[in-house]
């Protein structure tokens, strides 16, 4: 051991908490006697001090070798299900891969990767590890275009937040996200399940949200977290009818008021908190009043975290975050006092921060820098309105004018168009400068969502 | 609904929306006195390329803004189905 004490997932993991599951749309598996069970087919010595890519098709193989690889593995990179194939050899050469768990070992073949090795199902017995070393995770930013960045975290970074915050009283929480545990913010729900002693009900991409929710409600899920898109997706179905979840968490893109106050009508005995993370900065906070934005004394050094806005973006320094970009051209993921810009822009307003959008995701309207996401968070005020997406439209006078494409309530009179279009755009002239007005609001069926859970802006 | 009455109609919507106080509209008034600002005219534009398909100061490079209403009524009556 090194001089102080490392541990690892396995440590969290034992025999005296009974029940304990992890399951997919297809298959559970105990928690409790995991240790002794293996999903790489016993072959974890070979991959003792290795650079792991895990590179599997479903995150439940992909959990269970998290758990076997930490603490084993030099380091770990996870792949989430919508990374872009081309990207591969370039994360493989920044991230020093020598090594991959797979459950499709043909493809790897003649790829220069020293050793494959198959994640299968059912798990086979073996003899529990021990804890070698503090493993490096390596997780991919959900950026839009281009090579993915590789933030480099501890297990001990990833769980700051989850340690600060200790186990809630009451029976064990059964954990479930709209994410994939691959990527941050789903990674720290699978995280929260095995240190608190829970249970963890897995997403399936290919599941009807209603048969997602049925499952939910079968496992007796009672903590589970999304992003607002995957919230007003559920609130918009239907399925959030018969679901009763202790604790409803939001976080990955801002939460507006609108969607706070349709859970809180959707699930009245639930506690709704949003929290604010990404995945250089780690988890910042969480706000648990039931109102967006944040209180303006959570700047300064608050639980081991200190916050501070410069030039408008929120910047974080704390032990939760990624302590490097991963590769050979990585650029500094901290400023030289060890703060990471979150490019996240907010704006005081009385005794709270709001967030208004992202730095990158401006969009020019006429000269004048506006973010889509504040018009959005106006519009979605309209009680008809369940969500909406602003964006910028060429315009041969003024050169860009801002459209908005919305979708209404379950059941809207079809006739109540006119008459909602105009409350709309009076409620954003009220509340907006001129030019952020939208000057035009369409009406749509969807809107399209990224396989992160974040509302699709392929302008901005 | 013809064209004009098209056009008429989402000049008159917008500037209820933009609280303009619109004079009379002629084909002799010119489009500065409508009140209307950039803003708006873009709105117009864009609302009215909307419904009609067509957007008659995009399609052509040498086309000039017009100078009255009755002009901007035109630029969407004369362009080729």
């Amino acid at each position: 051991m090194s001089p102080r004490e490392i541990f690892a997932l396995r440590d969290h993991l034992g025999a005296e908490l009974t029940g304990r599951t992890l399951s997919d749309a297809h298959t559970s598996v105990s928690l409790t006697d995991v240790l002794s069970q293996t999903v790489l087919g016993g072959r974890l010595r070979e991959l003792s001090g290795r650079a792991v890519l895990l590179k599997l098709s479903d995150q439940l193989r992909s959990g269970l070798a998290m758990i076997e690889l930490d603490g084993i593995a030099r380091r770990m990179l996870l792949c989430p299900p919508d990374l872009n194939p081309a990207h591969l050899d370039a994360l493989i050469a920044d991230a020093g891969i020598d090594a991959v768990v797979t459950d499709e070992p043909d493809r790897w073949t003649d790829t220069g990767v020293a050793l494959v090795v198959t994640a299968q199902l059912p798990l086979v017995p073996t003899i529990p590890a021990q804890t070698e070393r503090g493993t490096e995770w390596l997780m991919l930013t959900s950026g839009t275009s281009g090579v993915p960045k590789i933030a480099g975290h501890t297990l001990e970074a990833l769980t700051g937040a989850i340690v600060a915050e200790g186990s809630a009283r009451g029976p064990a929480p059964v954990w479930a996200t709209f994410y994939d545990i691959r990527r941050y913010g789903g990674l720290q729900i699978f995280l929260r399940a095995i240190l608190c002693g829970g249970s963890m009900v897995l997403s399936d991409p290919h599941e009807a949200l209603a048969d997602h929710v049925a499952r939910l409600n079968a496992r007796g899920v009672s903590h589970i977290s999304g992003t607002p898109s995957h919230w007003r997706k559920l609130l918009m179905s239907g399925s959030a009818a018969h679901f009763a979840p202790r604790y409803v968490r939001l976080s990955g893109e801002i939460a507006d008021q609108a969607v706070l106050d349709g859970l809180k009508a959707a699930f009245p005995g639930s506690s709704i908190g949003h929290a604010y993370a990404s995945t250089e900065a780690g988890v910042g906070f969480a706000v648990n009043d039931g109102l967006e934005g944040f209180p303006a004394d959570y700047l300064g050094n608050r639980n081991g975290v200190e916050m501070k806005v410069v030039d408008g973006s929120l910047r974080i320094r704390s032990s939760r975050t990624a302590h490097a970009y991963i590769g050979r051209d990585a650029s500094a993921l901290t400023d030289d006092d060890g703060f990471v810009d979150s490019g996240d822009m907010v704006e005081l307003r009385g005794d709270r921060y709001y967030f208004v959008g992202r730095r990158g995701g401006i969009i020019n309207i006429g000269g004048l820098k506006v973010h889509p996401e504040e018009i959005e968070a106006v519009i979605n005020r309209h009680p008809d309105v369940r969500m909406s997406r602003a964006k910028s439209r060429k315009s041969p006078i003024t050169g860009g004018i801002v459209v908005a494409d919305v979708i209404l309530a379950d059941g809207t009179d079809p006739a109540r168009a006119k008459e909602i279009r105009e409350q709309i755009v009076q409620q954003c002239r009220a509340q907006l400068a001129s030019h952020k007005v939208p000057a035009v609001v369409r009406f749509v069926e969807a809107l399209d969502v990224t396989p992160a859970g974040k509302l699709a802006r392929t302008d901005a | 609904m013809s064209v004009r009455s098209k056009v008429i109609e989402a000049i008159q919507q917008i500037a209820k929306e933009q609280r303009v106080a619109l004079p009379e509209l002629s084909d002799d008034l010119s489009l500065h006195e409508t009140g209307f600002d950039s803003l708006a005219f873009a709105i117009l534009v864009a609302r009215l390329e909307d419904e009609t398909g067509v957007d008659p100061f995009t399609i052509s490079e040498d086309a000039a803004f017009p100078a009255t209403v009755g002009d901007f009524v035109r630029a969407y009556e004369n362009v080729p189905a």
